[in-house]
């Protein structure tokens, strides 16, 4: 088991390694002069050439890169010229946004799209499986911006059971209450999707689980069926569920970018899309890089937690 | 080709989908030549109109641009967009994915390494990220959704060319002389286009809705192209004045891409035949039993000291129309401490006549369509089992009849400890704090010669080795004294020497605990090892039933005889395997009087009528035909006019 | 001296292994070891052994599936792997195979005439109505109907689609067919058929067989010589009355007690804690010491050879009874010898 964990913490050096290269890559490939870019059109020459030795531009690729690397290795990711601050700052105060919004939806939706899927399996043909697998069918069909849209109008503007955007009250907000307030809308939009597919993959895996040779012989013992579909056919379907639930946490990362610009939640979704159109490109590198490399070591705990479940599963 | 097309217009909301979906593309298709006004001039005078205004149906944007207008051309791009970019991602994928899962190795793992790279990123990001480089439009959201979709297909694909690059196929198209590009082309290719085109089906939908998203953001479609998206983002400005603008370009992403999953899910249904065969259906607690009436055997007389008797047990499995009679009229009995063999050909119904009984065929397609199922265990009076609520015959589930089953693997759960397993079996049926039970449970352990049982106990049915397993599963159903084991082809799957244990085992443990036991086998040497009586099955009945030795010694019917020539017998190598020409009937199509008639030499024309009855030849020996092998003539006469 | 037609010298073949990070050796496993065997021309070799002792994985080399890690086969006196790397298609025009689950070797998307073709066109060169002819020839070998030729695997049975497997393997017109557990997967009526048929082809082709089984008496019925594997070694190898007569092998002695017979005597069981040894950690002496009854310390220290026993006749190699034991069993087995086995272990 420490082995296990060991190996899988040292494969994962490589991933990160990787992220960063084709990150870095990304960035060089980008046409037009990064140093023009960021100084945009105020660009003296000398400011220019000074710029371009800071960044290490005039070196060949490989050494720009290693000179990149250590950089963002020291925690320095630059400076954002369109906000005149560190991008680190920024990323991680955005993302902190963001892990708040993205994990209540993660939450809210493994819990509504296992249930669902467990009735939806136990239940099959009956009038909940077809009501849920409707259910799911609008779900993962549904675009998640439109839908925050409909909520907004809903319940926002017409019922005024929630605020209209926003992570906090401008006056007197800013407390936990306030924040539940502000998170329900765009968190329930933004789990929609994921939970359908959740559901979706829970109500199969139950099914093909249901039909192995030992929940016969768990029926054959004399269990009762509650026994049999939770204490047998779930334990495994769980395990089954894991990394799915590891591929549904990066769409619903992803899925955030949406919400926030639907919601105006000040996280790192909305702060991408704005740095794309402004062109900061630092501002993109380092909040590319951070998000994934904190999806890489989630999808890392997710591994590590199914290989705790599964004991089939060897170093 | 027909017959897909079939199954999917079975499938009402399949349809639904397809019929919506055809609407919409031909929609699509006809904008051009519709009377539309152009969706780019803007008409400031005339901006934000309401739905059902005058000269524009569904009212005007932000600009005075007719609504509808929009929506049709918007709705051509989207579709054109989101389908390019599935095709790309589907062809790009699915090459990778084959080529990986097919070549595996070195170049399996530099492929799946970089489709793992790209899976490093979660799905927008990496979208976003491209497009950063290539900057907004819609090519650059196009090339952008398709590169990140690509890891999808590769991995799918991947996984079914696994599956299939390992099959004995690929080795014979190998050995038949086919190289690498053949075997590629012909034999794997054709298996893995259905998760092809079952991924391709399931994901366009979703594609769309990405390429939608991108827009949404401004990063995709740019003024004046609009694709429904970009309608939606532009309009979000107005969202609480003018909510039209904004939710109508929703409700068309929505309708679009609702009817393309619907026929994406049909299409899935109608090509994977699990679905077909009714695989995936969740066989209920208990076997369905739809049984007219007793059939009024039932009071058993009171010198009858049988434990288990059954009568003209009817089981069917119902596949759509098809009815396949699995179990046709099987009668026995089971007498206290007695071993009865119930042999038989794979299809004859031995297994299922043994599931039946506790009511353990996976239901659907399982029904139990008549007969009669006498339990007369030690403490009750006698019950029949099919007109029991499931909570008694769970009652009477692994307490006063357990099974034993063939795969030790896949029959005990993989995820539970083997002495968790044991402990659950013993608590469902005895009252004992789980202290008690553990102790209990590696007590049985030991009584199955199990060594080291304390530390088995915590082991996983994967760390033991075939045989063990069987012990466990042994154990298990001794785990509250049954009264009858029911052994569904115990030894099948296990090694001869292991084989030779565990039947001396079965032996040992019902001489020391007075078990009866209800063998099922192929195996006539094994049936001859350990059972006082014998059932050979064919074609769902009984044809033969009697002593083990006197069966084995004269046979009565000619299955039986012919059957027991088949073997080939060790030390006897001169003994040539006589073999049985044809098949048995399919199940589903019994033909009327006795079933082994087509295969049988000695038939004649009143063997194919009418129903031929289990006779009694000897005392305790009972046989389906209406000439017995072995006797005179005279005799099978007498036995005729009985 | 009669030469031949397969000559396996020290064959061996270890899956896993190799270096791990930091230097580290990781086990293989070793799954057949040092393999020597002749194969005659015409002869039916029976190669009998229980799951995972390596008998498969031999089979396998002899077609060019695997690859040997270490030894040579020879065919005709050629080295079979400068065969495969000439013109792999050459190898299989002599030897073929015939698979043992009969429904997974068919690709459930292709028509029987698909199948049959492949080897016809690429192996044979056939096209066109020789094509035609040859195939519904090779229906006709294996008793299929004609009209068969345009249907798809799964309408057929069991044992229509293993005479379907034997048809292909005769296609390439080979000289060895190597049958790797060709009737296990079927119910016994239709094992005999298929036992008969693969008897009928032999002698009407000319054919070599190695026939591999777990099952002791379908190995005995088909086989001229016998040769048993225990965890990837031959043990014991004479010809097949002598193996079954006189059986010099504790293992065999083992195998031959546990196999019930119907209407037989009662089989013998070993103690229950006999289990096969660990692959990745192999004893260092005779692999079956631990569950042999008669093992003393020698049979722990060293590994026996496989060394000649006796022999009927010196000039033919073949023939040589041999095998791999310190302290073979010289009293041949009797009808009731069951039962001294049974005194033995006890």
């Amino acid at each position: 088991m420490y082995r296990y964990i060991l190996r899988r913490l040292l494969l994962t050096i490589p991933v990160l390694l990787g992220l960063t290269v084709i990150v870095f890559l990304i960035m060089s490939l980008i046409p037009g002069d990064p140093a023009l870019a960021i100084l945009g059109s105020y660009a003296t020459p000398e400011n220019l050439a000074r710029l371009r030795a800071e960044l290490g531009l005039d070196l060949p690729l490989p050494q720009q890169y290693l000179v990149w690397l250590g950089n963002i290795l020291q925690g320095d990711f630059g400076r954002s010229y369109t906000l005149n601050r560190p991008v680190l700052d920024e990323v991680l105060e955005r993302f902190s946004a963001t892990l708040i919004l993205a994990g209540t939806s993660l939450a809210i939706c493994v819990v509504l799209g296992v249930v669902a899927g467990i009735v939806s399996a136990v239940r099959q043909y009956g009038w909940a499986d077809r009501i849920i697998t409707l259910l799911v069918l609008i779900g993962i069909s549904v675009p998640a911006f439109w839908l925050g849209m409909l909520m907004i109008l809903l319940f926002a503007v017409e019922l005024r059971w929630f605020p209209v955007s926003g992570m906090y009250a401008i006056y007197g907000g800013g407390d936990l209450p306030d924040l539940l307030r502000h998170l329900i809308l765009p968190a329930t939009a933004l789990a929609v999707v994921a939970a359908g597919v959740i559901a979706r993959l829970t109500r199969s895996n139950m099914l093909e689980v249901l039909r192995q040779d030992y929940i016969r012989t768990a029926r054959a013992k004399g269990l009762d069926e509650r026994r049999v579909v939770f204490g047998h056919a779930f334990k495994v379907a769980l395990v089954n569920l894991i990394p799915v639930i590891g591929v549904q946490a990066g769409f619903v990362i992803g899925g955030a970018v949406y919400i926030e610009t639907v919601f105006q939640w000040p996280g790192i979704g909305r702060m991408l899309v704005n740095a794309i159109s402004t062109r900061d490109i630092l501002l993109v590198q380092g909040g590319v890089l951070v998000v994934a490399a904190s999806y890489v070591l989630f999808n890392l705990c997710a591994d590590l937690l199914q290989h705790w479940l599964d004991p089939r599963i060897k170093a | 080709m027909m017959a897909f097309i079939r199954l999917l217009a079975r499938n009402r909301l399949a349809a639904f989908g397809a019929l919506m979906l055809l609407l919409l593309l031909l929609l699509a298709l006809v904008t051009p030549l519709l009377p539309l006004l152009d969706p780019n001039i803007t008409d400031p005078a005339n901006r934000l109109q309401p739905l059902f205004s005058e000269g524009h149906w569904l009212g005007t944007d932000q600009l005075g641009r007719d609504i509808l207008s929009r929506l049709l051309w918007g709705m051509r791009i989207s579709l054109a967009v989101g389908i390019a970019a599935s095709l790309v991602a589907a062809l790009l994928g699915s090459l990778i994915g084959i080529l990986a899962g097919y070549f595996g190795g070195r170049t399996d793992n530099t492929l799946m390494r970089g489709i793992d790279m790209l899976m490093a990123f979660p799905y927008i990001l990496l979208a976003l990220a491209i497009v950063a480089v290539l900057g907004p439009g819609l090519m650059n959201a196009l090339y952008a959704i398709a590169i990140v979709n690509i890891p999808f297909f590769a991995r799918n694909i991947r996984g079914a060319t696994v599956g299939i690059a390992h099959r004995e196929f690929i080795d014979a198209a190998r050995l038949s002389g086919k190289g690498n590009t053949r075997i590629l082309a012909t034999e794997i290719l054709p298996n893995v286009l259905p998760v092809i085109v079952i991924t391709l089906s399931t994901t366009v939908g979703w594609m769309i809705l990405e390429t939608a998203g991108l827009s949404f953001l401004g990063l995709g479609a740019q003024p004046p192209q609009a694709d429904l998206g970009s309608m939606l983002g532009e309009g979000r400005r107005m969202m609480i004045n003018a909510p039209h603008v904004a939710t109508l370009p929703g409700l068309v992403i929505f309708i679009l891409v609702m009817s393309i999953n619907l026929l994406g899910d049909g299409v899935r249904d109608a090509l994977d035949p699990r679905l077909k065969s009714g695989a995936l259906s969740r066989p209920a607690p208990m076997t369905r039993i739809r049984r007219h009436e007793s059939s009024g055997a039932a009071p058993q007389k009171s010198r009858d000291t049988a434990l288990l008797r059954v009568d003209d047990l009817r089981t069917d499995f119902e596949v759509g129309r098809q009815r396949y009679h699995a179990v046709n009229g099987v009668s026995f009995t089971i007498q206290p401490n007695e071993c009865l063999g119930l042999v038989g050909e794979s299809g004859s119904g031995k297994s299922v006549t043994a599931l039946s009984l506790l009511g353990l065929v996976a239901s659907p397609p399982g029904i139990i369509n008549g007969g009669d199922i006498h339990l007369h265990s030690r403490h009750q009076p006698s019950r029949d089992l099919l007109s029991l609520k499931p909570r008694e015959i769970r009652h009477i589930r692994g307490n006063d009849v357990a099974y034993v089953f063939q795969d030790p693997l896949s029959t005990l759960h993989p995820l539970i400890k083997v002495g968790d397993q044991l402990v659950e079996a013993i608590r469902q049926h005895q009252p004992l704090s789980h202290p008690a039970a553990r102790e209990l449970a590696v007590k049985l352990l030991g009584q199955v010669r199990i060594p080291n049982p304390e530390q088995r106990a915590s082991q996983y049915p994967h760390e033991l080795s075939g045989g063990m397993r069987q012990r466990v599963g042994i154990a298990m159903a001794l785990a509250n004294d049954p009264e009858l084991i029911i052994a569904d082809e115990p030894t099948t799957a296990l090694d001869v020497t292991v084989q030779a244990q565990i039947l001396s085992l079965i032996q040992h443990l019902r001489e020391e605990k007075g078990t009866s036991v209800l063998f099922i086998t192929h195996d006539f040497g094994v049936v001859s090892q350990v059972c006082d009586r014998v059932a050979v099955m064919y074609a769902g009945r009984i044809v033969e039933i009697g002593p083990t030795q006197e069966i084995l010694d004269n046979p009565r019917h000619p299955y039986t005889q012919r059957l027991i020539d088949c073997v080939p017998r060790l030390g006897e190598p001169d003994h040539e395997p006589a073999a049985i020409p044809g098949l048995p009937p399919p199940a589903n199509a019994l033909p009327a009087g006795c079933a082994f008639a087509e295969r049988c030499d000695l038939a004649e024309p009143r063997c194919r009528e009418g129903n031929i009855e289990l006779i009694a030849t000897d005392k305790e020996r009972q046989v389906r035909c209406i000439k017995p092998l072995g006797l005179t003539a005279k005799i099978s006469e007498g036995i005729e006019h009985d | 001296m009669i030469e031949p037609l397969l000559d396996i010298s020290g064959l061996s073949r270890t899956f896993g292994g190799g270096k791990r990070w930091f230097g580290l050796d990781r086990p293989g496993v070793h799954a057949v070891q040092e393999v020597d065997l002749q194969v005659m021309r015409g002869e039916t070799l029976g190669i009998v052994g229980e799951s995972g002792c390596g008998k498969s994985t031999l089979a396998r080399m002899l077609v060019g599936l695997d690859t040997p890690t270490k030894g040579r086969i020879f065919y005709e006196g050629n080295d079979l792997q400068a065969m495969i790397r000439d013109d792999r298609r050459a190898l299989s025009r002599h030897i073929q195979y015939v698979f043992q689950d009969p429904l997974s070797s068919l690709n459930p998307r292709l028509r029987i005439r698909d199948i049959l073709a492949a080897p016809l066109r690429h192996l044979r060169g056939l096209h066109g109505h020789a094509l035609e002819t040859r195939l519904a020839e090779l229906l006709e070998i294996v008793n299929l109907r004609p009209e068969f030729i345009t249907r798809y695997p799964h309408e057929f049975s069991g044992g229509q689609a293993q005479r379907i497997g034997i048809a292909r393997a005769l296609a390439a017109e080979p000289k060895v067919l190597v049958l790797d557990e060709p009737v296990s997967a079927l119910d016994v009526s239709i094992q005999a058929q298929v036992l008969k048929l693969l008897k009928r082809l032999k002698s009407e082709f000319d054919l070599t067989y190695l026939f591999i089984s777990h099952d002791l008496s379908v190995v005995e019925t088909i086989s001229d010589r016998i040769a048993v594997m225990y965890f990837g070694r031959i043990i014991e190898q004479a010809p097949a009355r002598q193996l079954f007569q006189s059986p010099a092998h504790h293992y065999t002695r083992l195998l031959i007690a546990s196999a019930p017979i119907p209407g037989g005597p009662p089989i013998v069981a070993e103690s229950s804690d006999a289990e096969l040894p660990d692959p990745l950690a192999p004893p260092s002496g005779c692999a079956f010491a631990p569950r042999c009854p008669q093992a003393q310390e020698a049979c722990r220290a060293r590994r026996p050879l496989l060394e000649a026993f006796s022999s009927q006749s010196k000039l033919d190699t073949s023939n040589i009874h041999r095998v791999a034991c310190l302290f073979p069993a010289r009293e041949p087995l009797s009808r009731d010898s069951r039962t001294s086995v049974d005194e033995t272990s006890r």
